[in-house]
């Protein structure tokens, strides 16, 4: 099964690479950009029995910092 | 005084830090490698030296702080033995959660290596006794991930318990309220962006580290 963790930064948390690739798109002339932040994909081939509980001990135990981080879980098949 | 010092796999001031241990002790520390499975007997202070651990992957400390070490490293701490993090070792205190807080990217983005200038917030703690409070010190920092971050509930709370124990004196990095170092809540963990061990011998050209030392040194004569 695969598995794809996305984490992000919390709301809130300053992200100083997201303001600099956000200056640097403004650098480039796109205009619009509101915001730029800035996470991470961990993508994993797990056991299919690997349960839901499992994943999110993952998370919080290595994959994710809750303490500036959200992560979310997607499964891919 | 028995200590150790932890190495991990890119742990860089780990040497330094057993020099400084030594210089100030009298007494070499034991080198303890992050894959053992056990601290020797009888500690009586812990520390977790600056570096690149496992090259930041992931997060600065992250790996580091689920190494099989750490786990005799966290029982310690909970036993009371002093435990200093500084540097790559403040973050994986961190990581392991013997600290609040996380370290983030500097601001700038830029890796800064310079001498900082630092206030001693809270001189009561072990290893903070040889210092004033209020006492300005310069100790050098050498980081890129040193920005402090914790929620504001958090950070009320450190500075309600006297927990902060240095602050720059001017932010070098973007830390909430300029917090340079932490203490836990019972006092026996401090984690510190600044690295005491680079300051203390003449030929450093500064000694402000060097009361830290002898701050736990003190601590342990008398405890």
């Amino acid at each position: 099964m695969k598995v794809r963790i996305h984490v992000s930064l919390k709301p809130g948390v300053l992200d100083p690479q997201g303001r600099a690739v956000h200056h640097s798109l403004e650098g480039l002339g796109f205009t619009g950009v509101e915001d730029v932040r800035i996470g991470r994909t961990v993508e994993m081939d797990v056991a299919d029995t690997t349960t839901d509980a499992q994943i999110t001990e993952m998370c919080d135990k290595l994959l994710a910092n809750t303490v500036i981080e959200d992560y979310r879980i997607e499964k891919v098949g | 005084m028995k200590s150790a010092v932890i190495t991990f796999p890119g742990s860089n001031c780990d040497r330094d830090m057993a020099v400084a241990i030594e210089l100030v002790s009298g007494t070499a520390p034991v080198r303890v490698w992050h894959g053992d499975s056990a601290l020797p007997d009888g500690l009586d202070f812990i520390a977790l030296p600056g570096g690149f651990s496992y090259g930041d992957y992931l997060r600065s400390g992250a790996m580091a702080a689920n190494s099989p070490i750490m786990r005799d490293v966290i029982a310690a701490a909970e036993r009371g033995v002093p435990v200093l993090g500084v540097c790559n070792g403040f973050q994986v205190l961190t990581e392991a959660r013997l600290l609040p807080g996380a370290l983030m990217r500097n601001a700038q983005q830029t890796f800064i290596c310079r001498t900082a200038n630092l206030t001693v917030e809270n001189a009561r703690s072990l290893f903070t006794a040889q210092y004033s409070a209020g006492q300005n010190i310069a100790i050098p920092v050498a980081h890129h991930d040193g920005n402090y971050f914790a929620d504001e509930t958090t950070l009320d709370r450190l500075e309600g318990d006297g927990r902060v124990a240095f602050r720059y004196a001017d932010n070098v990095n973007g830390s909430q309220r300029a917090i340079a170092g932490v203490l836990n809540a019972a006092g026996n963990v401090l984690g510190m962006m600044p690295h005491p061990e680079r300051a203390v011998e003449d030929a450093h050209g500064n000694t402000d580290g060097r009361a830290l030392f002898e701050g736990v040194l003190n601590a342990l004569a008398t405890a």
